[in-house]
């Protein structure tokens, strides 16, 4: 077992590759490496067939979005209206939710497979133009895809009449500046849009429908487009022989925080365990120095936390769900026993209440008002309402029981949390996710801090006479 | 001179050109003018109006919205300290700590000779490497108070020049697409008809 030195915490393994195969060259990136392992012979494949037969290929392989939601991509590239043209591909390459990346290195050490991804993409959906949106802050990304396109343009494989047939379409690389908002579909569609990037409200119309420039827009995952050309290549039946039926494949999942051994690891869908990741000896070989599990983030900053009670939970939706949590962008984050649990769920909190766009008054102010009395708290100086005040903030921006993880008894096993909220996209319950998390499971750390100091009324001052 | 220079602007035309809509282009622009001048100045952002056919009050709006642009100087070398969850475990306020020290200004502030701002960041996507800290955008990994005391000096030195530019300079490789071989933005109340492939029959 090696990890490579130039792909800085990828960390390989004996196992399925269906997104990081290329990874162990030090070239991986480049048109020549991708050519001489099988790379554009996907596009070659589908193009020989009807689009709506490689649709129903991607339809029958249940790629599930990688992103956060876990919406099946086949099913996604259905939802466009009947004969409104045109339609777009918008790539969501904005990857900033805390603990998560993968999408990053897939587009730094194999762009080509993105783009033939991509590529796959709008022939079978009919999407006519597709545009790479790559997070502001990732330079090294934007290089190593705006150079593989070149390279891909000038080869035949993206353009006009693409490997001489009558499949034509521009990939246009777009990069952000800075917005952890904008990794929400719509919100990144408004930023295209040559826009503040704040969310839509939705419904009514979801981006499928009604998106860029009012077109209907596919929005798809950079991981979940990775998965495409090895699919296509490969076939349904041994796409679907890994994973379990209802998680089928491979997920790229990054392990930080206090582990022996952190790193993104290209895990098996639905079966791997929590305690795989976390323990095994072929992934993070337990946590630091010997110490105890606390607790952990299975699924990006958003998510419910979990304890070491729900260790043996797999890697699948529905168990995940029902447990109080979500899968999320495929992020954990490890706090062992020495863990300061409200300054952790602070660092949070304050990324939420800073990354608000300010559309919708609960997040944006109730985001600070949250952050600002946490702060009290971790700093010693907050009281026993406090604690109080940070449920009542919190219940306003997604009131009812906490968390509203998927709930079957609602068929609501494919939403993740919450379902209830005052705000139009998951910032805002993002910022009291780990303040609920972290009081619910270790309140009396929280009341070690607070000082016990005493309110008089002010109507009692001078009534006893 | 704060508009875009010449060259500049044919650059911008090529980016304008491959949206449907020129407004598209305005993030992508206003990285260019950044990388011009190292920063965003008013000039610029009325310029940037003119070429996509908006006001500048538009831009303004769109410009301010994103924390990567910059409305004053900055130092050569911004330096970003990524503060969230995963490297808050990991010591990255220890980190700050130091490099506050090191440098000798408050996170936020600029060094007197302008080669150094320092800046708090929020998740850098590199998690599993914490603490980071980027340069102009460019990854420094598990970085040390040793290893931020080194690249420093090395900084100043100027002995990473080549990989790291100066302030503004994102991806050193912009995306050129050949006349001949791009199919070309419409505007999409132009496109009346579904596309050639979606015939029934394979492409090729």
């Amino acid at each position: 077992m090696s990890s490579y030195p130039h792909a800085p915490g990828f960390v390989a393994g004996d196992r399925p590759k269906v997104v990081t195969s290329r990874f162990e060259y030090t070239d991986s990136f480049t048109i020549e490496r991708y050519l001489a392992t099988d790379g554009y012979a996907a596009i070659r494949k589908a193009l020989s067939k009807p689009a709506a037969d490689v649709h129903e290929e991607v339809k029958g392989a249940t790629v599930l979005g990688r992103g956060g939601a876990g919406f099946p991509a086949g099913t996604k590239w259905g939802l466009t209206p009947q004969q409104v043209w045109p339609r777009y591909l918008v790539v969501n390459g904005d990857e900033s939710e805390p603990g998560t990346y993968k999408d990053r290195l897939l587009m730094e050490r194999d762009p080509h497979q993105l783009i033939e991804g991509c590529l796959i993409a709008c022939y079978a959906a009919g999407l006519s133009q597709c545009f790479l949106y790559i997070r502001g802050e990732m330079a090294l990304a934007q290089e190593r895809v705006a150079t593989a396109l070149n390279e891909a343009y000038a080869a035949g494989y993206v353009g006009k009449n693409i490997l001489g047939s009558k499949f034509s379409v521009d990939i246009v690389l777009h990069w952000g500046a800075g917005a952890y908002v904008v990794g929400e579909e719509t919100a990144l569609i408004e930023s295209l849009e040559g826009n503040r990037g704040m969310p839509r409200l939705k419904p009514p119309f979801f981006p499928a429908a009604n998106g860029l420039y009012g077109q209907p827009t596919i929005v798809n995952n950079v991981e979940t487009l990775a998965n495409l050309p090895w699919l296509i290549r490969n076939g349904v039946e041994a796409y679907t022989a890994i994973g379990t039926k209802t998680s089928p494949g491979t997920r790229m999942v990054a392990v930080s925080g206090h582990v022996k051994r952190p790193g993104v690891y290209e895990i098996i869908n639905g079966t791997t365990t929590f305690r795989d990741l976390l323990y095994g000896e072929e992934f993070c070989g337990g946590i630091r120095n010997g110490n105890k599990l606390k607790a952990f983030v299975p699924g990006g900053g958003s998510a419910p936390w979990f304890t070491p009670d729900q260790l043996d939970l797999p890697f699948e939706a529905s168990q995940v769900g029902p447990a109080g949590s979500m899968l999320g962008s495929g992020a954990i984050m490890v706090m062992d026993e020495t863990t300061d649990i409200p300054a952790a769920a602070l660092t949070l909190t304050h990324f939420y209440a800073h990354e608000s766009c300010g559309k919708c008054t609960p997040c944006r102010e109730g985001g600070t008002w949250l952050e600002r009395i946490l702060t009290r708290v971790v700093n010693g100086t907050g009281t026993d309402a406090d604690l109080q005040q940070l449920i009542e903030v919190g219940t306003s921006i997604c009131p009812g029981d906490f968390p509203h993880a998927s709930n079957d008894a609602l068929g609501l096993s494919a939403v993740p949390f919450p379902y209830k909220m005052t705000t139009i996209c998951f910032v805002g319950p993002s910022a009291y996710a780990p303040i609920h998390s972290a009081l619910t499971l270790f309140r009396s750390e929280f009341e070690a801090r607070v000082t016990k100091r005493i309110t008089i009324p002010v109507t009692a001052v001078g009534a006893t006479s | 001179m704060s508009r875009l220079t010449d060259a500049n602007v044919v650059i911008a035309k090529e980016i304008i050109g491959r949206y449907p809509r020129p407004k598209s282009a305005l993030v992508p622009l206003l990285h260019l003018s950044q990388e011009q001048n190292g920063y965003i100045t008013r000039e610029a952002m009325v310029h940037l109006g003119e070429l996509v056919g908006v006001t500048s009050a538009e831009v303004y709006g769109t410009a301010t919205f994103y924390e990567m642009f910059r409305f004053e100087p900055v130092g050569k070398y911004l330096i970003n300290m990524c503060g969230t969850m995963s490297c808050a475990l990991m010591g990255a306020a220890e980190l700050m700590h130091h490099a506050e020290h090191k440098l000798g200004i408050k996170a936020g502030g600029t060094t007197a000779d302008g080669m150094f701002t320092l800046a708090h960041a929020e998740c850098q996507a590199a998690c599993t490497e914490a603490p980071t800290l980027q340069v102009n955008y460019r990854y420094r990994f598990r970085v040390t108070p040793t290893d931020f005391d080194n690249l420093v000096d090395d900084l100043r030195a100027g002995k990473l020049a080549d990989e790291i530019p100066a302030h503004g300079v994102l991806a050193k490789v912009r995306q050129r697409i050949p006349a001949d071989k791009g199919v070309g933005a419409v505007a999409p109340e132009d496109v009346t008809e579904g596309p050639a492939w979606l015939d029934g029959k394979p492409a090729l």
